[in-house]
C-alpha cells in the first residue's frame, strides 16, 4: 500500500471556483482508478490560489490480475462468426476453448503497476476537467487543440511514493518540485512524499489546507475586531472567499473617516463587500463601525501598516463614489424618478416599468380595498407601489443593483413619505427565497403581493412561464413569494379572483414545495387540491394540516385503510349498480354503518362550511368502527343481487363521505 | 528583485521611463502613442491587429485613453476622461509572464514586502471589437493597479497563439508609489511640474465640451461617415484602414453616450455596428495576411 500526491499548480485559479474543483479532482481520480480496478484507501483534496493537489492514500502497488471469460458462437455456427469472434479477441481458434459446444476465449490480464495506471491517469484528469471557463497560452496554443486549464499550468508534482510518476503537459512536466508562497518564498522546493507535502509547503508560508485557511481568517478577523473593542460582522461566504485568494492569510484592522457613515449602512457593508472583499463590523450599540477589515496574503515586515493605508485610501475612493452618488440621488424626487421608467423596456412584450407600476398600483390599492389585505391605508398601498420602482434609475442603484429596494425606502423616508411607505418601498421585493423574512407591515404586503402577482399573470399572460429548470423570470420565487405572504399574514385571498386558472395550478405545485420544507406531505396537498374549487390558501393549508393529523392517528390509518378497500371493492365490481335500494333487511353491521353515515356525513358537511377541519375529521372518525364492523361481519358480494346492490351502493356512501373531506385515493401508504 | 524603500518615488514621467526600459530589456518593440482617440490601448492595432495570427510579437507603448462619460470637470480626485494606460503585449504568453510583471512593480519602487499583491478574477470582454481573454486584475493593497488578460479570441478569431496582455492604469500607480490623494497633486517630473499643471484645464474644458458642447448631429455624421468609409476600405482590401475607422466610430459613439443621445435599446444596435466594423477588420487582416481562422 502507498501513498500518492498530485499537484496541479497553476497561475491563480479564481476562488469561486476552487472547491468545486476539489470535488471534481476527487471525482475524476476516483473514475481513472476504478476503470483499472483500483480504489484508494482515503482521498484529500486541496485548493489554493495557486495550486490544487489531491492525496490518494493507500492504493494497492498493482492492480489485481484478472482472468475475463468472453462467450463466443456456437462451434457449429457458420465460419464468419467464429472468424469475426477472432478478430474481436485477437487469439486464434487454437486457443479458444470448446464448452458444450459454444467457443470461449479465456482472456488473462496480468496485473498492472499501479505507477503506469496513474501515468494515464493524470493527463486524463488534465483532459477532461470541467472547469466553468478554461483558457489555451503559451506557445502551444498555436493550436486551438492545445490542452486547457483554469490558468496557465506550472507545475506538476506527481509522487507514488516517493517516485516520480513521468507525464507531460502541454509542456509541463511532472516531478517533486513545487514553489512555496509568492513572496515568502519563491524558490523551489522538493516535496518527498505525500507525506511531507502539507508541512512542507507550511514551512514555505502556504497553508494549503483551505478549511485550516478559513479557520484562520475567521478566528483572525473576529479577535482584530474584538481588539479594537467591535464585534465582526461574520460573513462565511466572504471567509472562504478571502480563503480562496490567500495562501497565507493574515486579517488587519483598518479604520476608515467617520464623516462616512452618513451613507446608509447597507451601501458601506456592500462596498466594502463586494468591491473589496473585507469584512466589517458593529459597534456595542450594534450601529455599523467606521472599520474594516482586509485579508493580506503576506506576513508584512511593517506588520501590515503600509497595507492598511493603502486599503483604507481605496475604500475611502470607494466609499466617496458612493457618497457622491447618494447626495445627488437625494436631489431628485422619487415621483420625477418615476418618470424615467416610461423609458425602460420591463420586457419586449409586456411594456415599460413604468406600465408595470400603474398595474401594480391599482392592484395593491384593489388588495387593501377588497378587504384581502387588512389594516392598510388604501392611499399608502398605492403610494408606495407608485414610487416602489424609482430607485431603479438612481445612480446608487445602477452602481449596487442589490440595493433596490433598500435604497428606495432610504429616498422616501428623506424625501417625508410616510414611514409605512418608506417601508413598503423598501421591503416589497422580499420574500426573496426561502428563509427570508417575509413582510407584515399590511401597505409592504399588499405592494409585495401585487407586485408578485402581476410578474406571474403578466408573464404566463404573455406564454412566457417557466419550463423545466429555466426560470428566466424567477416567477417560481415570485409564486413561493406569495405563497409565503398569503399564508404567514393568514390572508383570506380567494386566489382566482386575481389570477387565471393556469396561475392557480403554479400555485398548487409552489405550495407543495414550500410545504415539503415544512414537514407537511404532498400527497395530502394532493387529496385537498384533487377536491377542486379551492382557492384560498390559508384554508385549503388548514385543512391538510387538519388532515395532516389525522391520518396519523390511529383512527386516521384504519379509516384510510377502510376506505381504500371500500374504493378497490368499488372498482372491481364495477361500481354501483343501476337501481340499487337499501337492503330492506340489513345485516346489524350494515345498519350500523348506515346509521354513522346518516350522522358523520352532515356533520362532516357542517364542520367543513365552518372551516372546522378538525370536526370534520372527528365527523370521519366516527365511521371507522362501523366500516371495520361491516366489512368483518357482512359480505358484499351477496348471491342477492339485490343486497349486493344495496352494500355497493352503501360502499359508495362511505366513499363519498370521505370525499367531502379529502381525496382520500390520494393519500399514500 | 525588491526595489528599496529609501529609494525616492518616482515621477510620473519617470514611472513611464523605467517601464520602457523594463519591458525594452525583455525584447519589446517600444512603440509611441497611437495617433488617434481611443478608449483604451487594445484599441492600438499593436494590440488588437497583432493579436492575431501565427507571428510572435512584443510591445510596450503608453496609450491616452479617453472615456469622455469619466469626465468630472477636474473636481473628482480619481476620475478623468483622459488619462494614459501602459500596454504591454507578448505573443505567445511567455511562460513567465507573471514573473516579468512583478519584476516591473519592482522596477517602478513597490516592495512587495510591505505590500500585498494579488491577482483577483477578472474576465476581460470586449463588445465592440469581439474580443475577449481570462486573467486578473492585480490588486497592489485592494487596489486594481493593472488588468492582466490572456487573449482567447480577436475580432471573433480564436488566437493563435494566445497574447497575455497588460495594462497598467499609469495615474492609479503613480498615485500609489507617490502617496497622493489627488490625481492633480501627482510630480509629472522632478521639476516642479504637477499633473495639474499639464491636465487641470484640460479635464475641465473637454469636460464641458463632452457632456454639454459637443454637436450631436454633427458625431452622428460622422459616425456614419466613418461607418462608411470603413467599407471602402473593405472593399479596397486595405484592413488597417479599415480598423482605424473602426477607431472612430468607437470613439465617436462614446462621444454621443456622454451626450446622452443614445437610448438604452439603441446602445446595444451602436456597439453592434462598431463591432462590424472591428470584426470586417480583422477579417480582412487575416485574409489579406493569407492566415486562415
Amino acid at each position: 500500500m502507498t501513498d500518492f500526491l498530485l499537484e496541479l499548480r497553476s497561475e491563480e485559479i479564481p476562488a469561486r471556483m476552487q472547491d468545486k474543483a476539489r470535488e471534481d479532482l476527487a471525482r475524476l481520480f476516483a473514475a481513472e482508478l476504478a476503470k483499472a480496478g483500483l480504489a484508494a484507501g482515503a482521498l484529500l483534496t486541496y485548493a489554493t490560489p495557486r495550486r490544487l493537489a489531491l492525496i490518494a492514500r493507500n492504493l494497492p502497488d498493482a492492480t489485481q490480475a484478472v482472468s475475463e471469460e468472453l462467450k463466443g458462437p456456437r462451434t457449429s455456427a457458420p465460419p464468419q462468426a467464429l472468424e469475426g469472434f477472432l478478430r474481436k479477441t485477437g487469439l486464434s481458434q487454437e486457443q479458444l476453448v470448446d464448452r458444450d459446444g459454444v467457443w470461449f476465449a479465456v482472456i488473462d490480464k496480468p496485473g498492472r503497476a499501479t505507477a503506469d495506471v496513474l501515468v494515464e491517469a493524470i493527463p486524463a484528469i488534465v483532459r477532461g476537467f470541467p472547469w466553468p471557463k478554461s483558457m489555451r497560452w503559451g506557445a502551444p496554443s498555436l493550436s486551438t487543440e492545445s490542452p486547457r486549464w483554469v490558468r496557465p499550468l506550472q507545475g506538476i508534482v506527481a509522487l507514488f511514493g516517493e517516485e516520480v510518476v513521468p507525464c507531460t503537459i502541454a509542456g509541463v512536466e511532472s516531478g517533486a518540485a513545487t514553489v512555496g508562497h509568492r513572496f515568502h518564498h519563491p524558490g523551489v522546493i522538493t516535496i518527498g512524499s505525500a507525506t511531507d507535502y502539507v508541512e512542507k509547503l507550511r514551512a514555505c508560508h502556504v497553508i494549503v489546507d483551505q478549511d485550516e485557511r478559513r479557520t484562520t481568517i475567521a478566528i483572525g478577523a473576529k479577535m482584530a475586531a474584538n481588539k479594537a473593542g467591535l464585534r465582526l460582522v461574520e460573513d462565511e461566504g466572504l471567509v472562504a472567499e478571502n480563503a480562496g485568494l490567500t495562501e497565507w492569510p493574515v486579517p488587519l484592522l483598518g479604520r476608515f473617516d467617520a464623516a462616512f457613515l452618513d451613507v446608509p449602512p447597507e451601501v458601506i457593508q456592500l462596498t466594502a463587500r463586494v468591491n473589496q472583499k473585507y469584512f466589517v463590523c458593529r459597534d456595542a450599540d450594534g450601529k455599523l463601525a467606521n472599520a474594516f477589515i482586509c485579508t493580506a496574503n503576506i506576513d508584512a515586515a511593517d506588520d501590515g501598516a503600509k497595507i492598511v493605508e493603502g486599503n483604507r485610501k481605496v475604500l475611502a475612493a470607494r466609499l466617496s463614489d458612493a457618497r457622491f452618488f447618494y447626495e445627488t440621488d437625494l436631489k431628485v424626487p422619487l415621483d420625477e424618478q418615476a418618470k424615467k421608467l416610461e423609458k425602460i423596456v420591463f420586457h419586449e412584450k409586456l411594456g415599460t416599468v413604468a406600465d408595470k407600476v400603474e398595474r401594480v398600483a391599482k392592484l395593491a390599492r384593489w388588495l387593501v380595498d377588497e378587504g384581502i389585505v387588512p389594516g392598510a391605508d388604501p392611499e399608502h398601498a398605492e403610494r408606495a407601489a407608485r414610487l416602489a420602482k424609482a430607485d431603479l434609475v438612481t445612480g446608487m442603484v445602477g452602481e449596487f443593483p442589490e440595493l433596490q429596494g433598500v435604497m428606495g425606502g432610504y429616498y422616501a423616508e428623506r424625501q417625508g413619505e410616510h414611514p409605512a411607505v418608506a417601508a413598503a418601498i423598501r421591503d416589497h421585493y422580499k420574500p426573496v427565497g426561502q428563509g427570508d423574512d417575509v413582510p407584515t407591515a399590511p401597505v409592504t404586503v399588499a405592494v409585495s403581493l401585487a407586485d408578485k402577482l402581476d410578474s406571474i399573470g403578466q408573464f404566463f399572460g404573455a406564454d412566457l412561464k417557466p419550463s423545466g429548470s429555466k426560470d428566466p423570470f424567477a416567477l417560481r420565487r415570485s409564486a413561493l413569494g406569495i405563497v409565503a405572504l398569503v399564508l404567514d399574514n393568514g390572508l383570506r385571498f380567494p386566489l382566482a379572483r386575481a389570477v387565471n386558472a393556469d396561475v392557480l395550478d403554479f400555485f398548487a405545485d409552489r405550495l407543495k414545495v414550500q410545504q415539503r420544507e415544512a414537514g407537511v406531505r404532498h400527497d395530502l396537498i394532493d387529496a385537498v387540491f384533487a377536491l377542486g374549487g379551492e382557492d384560498d390558501l390559508v384554508r385549503l393549508l388548514a385543512r391538510v394540516k387538519a388532515l395532516q393529523a389525522f391520518v396519523d392517528t390511529e383512527d386516521g390509518a384504519n379509516l384510510l385503510a377502510g376506505y381504500k378497500r371500500a374504493a378497490n371493492i368499488l372498482k372491481k365490481e364495477g361500481g354501483v349498480p343501476e337501481g340499487a335500494a337499501s337492503n330492506a333487511a340489513p345485516d346489524t353491521a350494515e345498519a350500523a354503518l348506515t346509521q354513522a353515515l346518516d350522522t358523520a356525513e352532515p356533520a362532516a358537511k357542517d364542520a367543513i362550511a365552518r372551516e372546522d377541519f378538525e370536526a370534520a375529521m372527528a365527523a370521519l372518525a366516527t365511521l371507522r368502527a362501523p366500516i371495520d364492523s361491516f366489512f368483518d361481519q357482512v359480505t358484499v358480494n351477496d348471491a342477492d343481487p339485490a343486497k349486493r346492490a344495496a352494500r355497493l351502493a352503501l360502499l359508495a356512501r362511505v366513499r363519498d363521505a370521505v370525499h367531502g373531506v379529502a381525496d382520500f385515493s390520494r393519500i399514500e401508504g | 528583485m525588491n526595489a528599496t524603500s529609501t529609494e525616492a518615488p518616482l515621477s510620473f514621467q519617470d514611472m513611464i521611463l523605467r517601464l520602457h526600459s523594463y519591458w525594452s530589456a525583455r525584447g519589446c518593440a517600444i512603440l509611441q502613442p497611437y495617433d488617434m482617440r481611443m478608449g483604451a490601448g487594445t484599441f492600438h492595432p499593436a494590440t488588437t491587429l497583432r493579436a492575431l495570427g501565427p507571428d510572435a510579437w512584443n510591445a510596450a507603448f503608453v496609450q491616452p485613453s479617453r472615456r469622455p462619460t469619466d469626465g468630472r470637470y477636474g473636481e473628482n480626485p480619481n476620475r478623468l476622461q483622459h488619462y494614459y494606460q501602459y500596454q504591454v503585449i507578448m505573443k505567445p504568453s511567455p511562460p513567465d509572464l507573471q514573473e516579468l510583471y512583478l519584476g516591473s512593480l519592482a522596477a517602478i519602487g513597490i516592495d512587495f514586502t510591505r505590500h500585498d499583491i494579488r491577482f483577483v478574477e477578472d474576465d476581460w470582454e470586449s463588445p465592440t471589437l469581439g474580443a475577449w481573454g481570462l486573467g486578473w486584475e492585480v490588486w497592489c493593497d485592494g487596489m486594481e493597479v493593472t488588468q492582466f488578460t490572456y487573449f482567447q479570441q480577436m475580432g471573433g478569431f480564436d488566437c493563435k497563439p494566445v497574447a497575455g496582455e497588460l495594462t497598467y492604469g499609469l495615474e492609479r500607480l503613480a498615485m500609489y508609489i507617490q502617496d497622493v490623494d489627488n490625481v492633480y497633486d501627482l510630480r509629472f517630473n522632478d521639476a516642479g511640474v504637477s499633473y495639474g499643471d499639464v491636465f487641470l484645464e484640460n479635464e475641465r474644458q473637454m469636460s464641458t465640451w463632452n457632456f454639454e458642447v459637443a454637436e450631436t448631429d454633427a458625431l452622428f455624421d460622422l459616425f456614419r461617415k466613418a461607418e462608411a468609409e470603413c467599407a471602402r476600405c473593405l472593399d479596397a482590401k486595405l484592413p488597417i484602414p479599415a480598423y482605424e475607422q473602426a477607431i472612430e466610430a468607437s470613439h465617436i459613439f462614446n462621444l454621443l453616450n456622454a451626450r446622452g443621445v443614445i437610448s438604452v435599446a439603441e446602445r446595444q444596435a451602436y456597439i453592434g455596428r462598431v463591432r462590424d466594423l472591428a470584426k470586417g477588420a480583422c477579417a480582412s487582416y487575416m485574409e489579406k495576411n493569407g492566415w486562415a481562422a
